[in-house]
């Protein structure tokens, strides 16, 4: 039996603007829209398309996060994952310990791939993927944007700075799905029905018996820096003018 | 005593700029030493460039053939090895060092910082999270080694004159053969680099189709810049992937950025924050762009650009 693990993290909706609080003690989370890391909603649709090509039988999804995470999971089982897993904590985890609690879910599970996304888009980290395939001791083909499966390896082609580089991976290995691996499906209404019945195991993560504690303290938030006002030219002679006056050209 | 290890990174025998970069932050630690590291088949060529930056005390090379190719799998315990004397490890924020950096820091069995754009002290830094939408200052534990990425768009590269001395490391690392390299597929331009380029020109939706996007490279050719794309554009096709300009793209500090057809999405507008100057050309006078914009135009790009070659001369 051919498992593969998706890590799916609930975030602020891509959607919304961020703002930070005026107290500088974080960002406004309240009554905001969460939602599924897109990142991690293209692993999902990857783990979908290998199990119906038939190089995997089944698909968990697993997330760290407080109890209201189930809905992202269940949003996951609604778009395919035949299970669901919480490792419950309510204070933030950093990735180290994410990458740990991940690690005990694998030597559980025992799954051929495990798909993340890239990067976490509130704490913009990348770094959980390959955390995890360090203490796990293998593979790692991080930003993902083509996956071929063949016998026992991965060839996985990466988005780097260069252009485009294609690595081979012994199985069991991490991959991390950058944004052009595939457009991933909507979840259509009597899926989310089917959803409220399929399986989802919550754990609280002290009894992973890992060091979830943290490194790192935040001791401020604040807004980036703004921009001055620029100034609007109503031609293109104005604007080689303005360009000239700031040396530019 | 901070003592900083630098992780060089290169290319056909190149050293990349961003390594001057990350030498830049690590000099911005009062006291600090700093030694460059560089992970080779062939370490010399590169090394010797490393000695060269200003505020490096020595360059460590370790030359193996499985370093050949840059796979963060085989290239990860030995920078783990090579890292054992030193309170601070530094990667460059490029997909080169969002690769590597966190195995090593788990190989160390700490935690990472991603993307540190200052730092305040040896164990403060402050980075950008939420796209760019919030800055936070973070403080490390002071028991535990600092594993970073250098944010590369927020350093000025540091200058050559240097001497530092150059010395082979030995490691001892168990090096995998699960991960092997394949091929490479780099889009050869012969245009500047859009990472270190000085001058961007970037082309978003509006320009069309991969056909019409030969007036950016236009542009970009006549004003000697880069070229970058919107992450529309790439979606759509008109441009290659490694153009893209965005959180999720190349975050960039050009002197001179000129968007077109962009509408100025956040996504976007966190990878050209720190550009010196914003030039903005859009038909849409609500576009969201205008607002981060320094110079604004409204007009057609295919009528605006023409005129504008036309002026440049």
């Amino acid at each position: 039996m051919s498992k593969i693990l998706v890590g799916l993290k609930r975030v602020v909706d891509y959607n919304v603007r961020v703002r930070v609080k005026p107290d500088g003690t974080g960002v406004v989370t309240e009554g905001v829209k969460m939602s599924i890391n897109p990142f991690d909603e293209i692993a999902l649709e990857e783990a979908l398309r290998i199990k119906e090509k038939g190089g995997a039988t089944e698909v968990i999804v697993a997330s760290i996060g407080p109890a209201d995470t189930q809905q992202q999971l269940r949003t996951g089982l609604a778009m395919g994952a035949d299970r669901a897993i919480l490792v419950q904590s309510d204070a933030p985890v950093e990735p180290l310990a994410a990458a740990k609690a991940f690690l005990k879910l694998i030597e559980k599970e025992g799954p051929q791939i495990v798909l993340l996304g890239k990067q976490g888009i509130d704490d913009d980290n990348n770094q959980t993927g390959q955390m995890l395939a360090a203490l796990w001791n293998r593979p790692q083909a991080t930003f993902a944007s083509k996956v071929e499966l063949d016998s026992g390896r991965a060839k996985v082609t990466r988005e780097v700075d260069a252009g485009l580089e294609t690595i081979e991976v012994d199985l069991p290995a991490v991959i991390t799905t950058d944004l052009r691996l595939n457009e991933p499906r909507y979840v259509k209404l009597p899926d989310i029905m089917k959803a409220k019945k399929k399986p989802l195991d919550t754990l609280p993560i002290a009894e992973l018996g890992i060091d979830a504690g943290s490194q790192f303290k935040t001791l401020k938030y604040e807004a980036p820096a703004g921009r001055s006002k620029g100034v609007m030219v109503k031609d293109v002679g104005e604007l080689v003018a303005v360009l000239k006056q700031k040396g530019l050209i | 005593m901070t003592k900083i290890l630098v992780v060089a990174e290169h290319a056909g025998g190149k050293l990349n700029p961003a390594t001057a970069k990350c030498v830049a932050c690590a000099s911005a630690i009062s006291g600090a030493e700093i030694d460059v590291v560089v992970l080779a088949a062939d370490a010399s060529a590169v090394a010797d460039q490393a000695a060269k930056l200003q505020g490096v005390k020595k360059v460590l090379k370790v030359e193996n053939a499985a370093n050949a190719e840059p796979l963060a799998a085989v290239l990860a315990p030995q920078i783990a090895a090579a890292a054992a004397n030193y309170t601070h490890v530094f990667g460059p924020s490029t997909t080169f060092g969002k690769d590597l950096m966190p195995r090593v820091a788990a190989l160390l069995g700490v935690g990472q910082l991603s993307d540190i754009m200052a730092a305040d002290s040896a164990y403060t830094f402050r980075r950008p999270i939420y796209a760019g939408n919030a800055i936070i200052t973070v403080e490390a534990a002071k028991d535990k080694k600092v594993v970073a990425t250098v944010r590369v768009a927020s350093f000025q590269a540091v200058g050559e004159g240097g001497s530092a001395a150059v010395e082979a490391a030995a490691v001892n690392a168990e090096i995998p053969t699960h991960t092997r390299f394949v091929t490479r597929s780099a889009a050869a331009t012969g245009r500047p680099d859009l990472q270190t380029a000085a001058r961007v020109v970037s082309g978003g939706r509006a320009v069309g189709s991969a056909d019409n996007f030969k007036i950016i490279y236009g542009l970009a050719d006549k004003l000697g810049a880069g070229v970058g794309a919107s992450r529309a554009a790439v979606d759509a096709g008109y441009a290659p992937n490694d153009l893209q300009v965005g959180q999720t793209g190349k975050i960039i500090a050009p002197e001179l950025y000129v968007a077109v057809g962009i509408s100025g999405a956040i996504q976007h507008l966190t990878g050209i924050k720190d550009a010196r100057t914003i030039v903005a050309i859009n038909k849409d006078a609500e576009a969201p762009i205008f607002e981060v914009a320094d110079v604004g135009l409204v007009g057609d790009l295919f009528t605006v650009i023409p005129e504008l070659e036309k002026a440049l001369g």
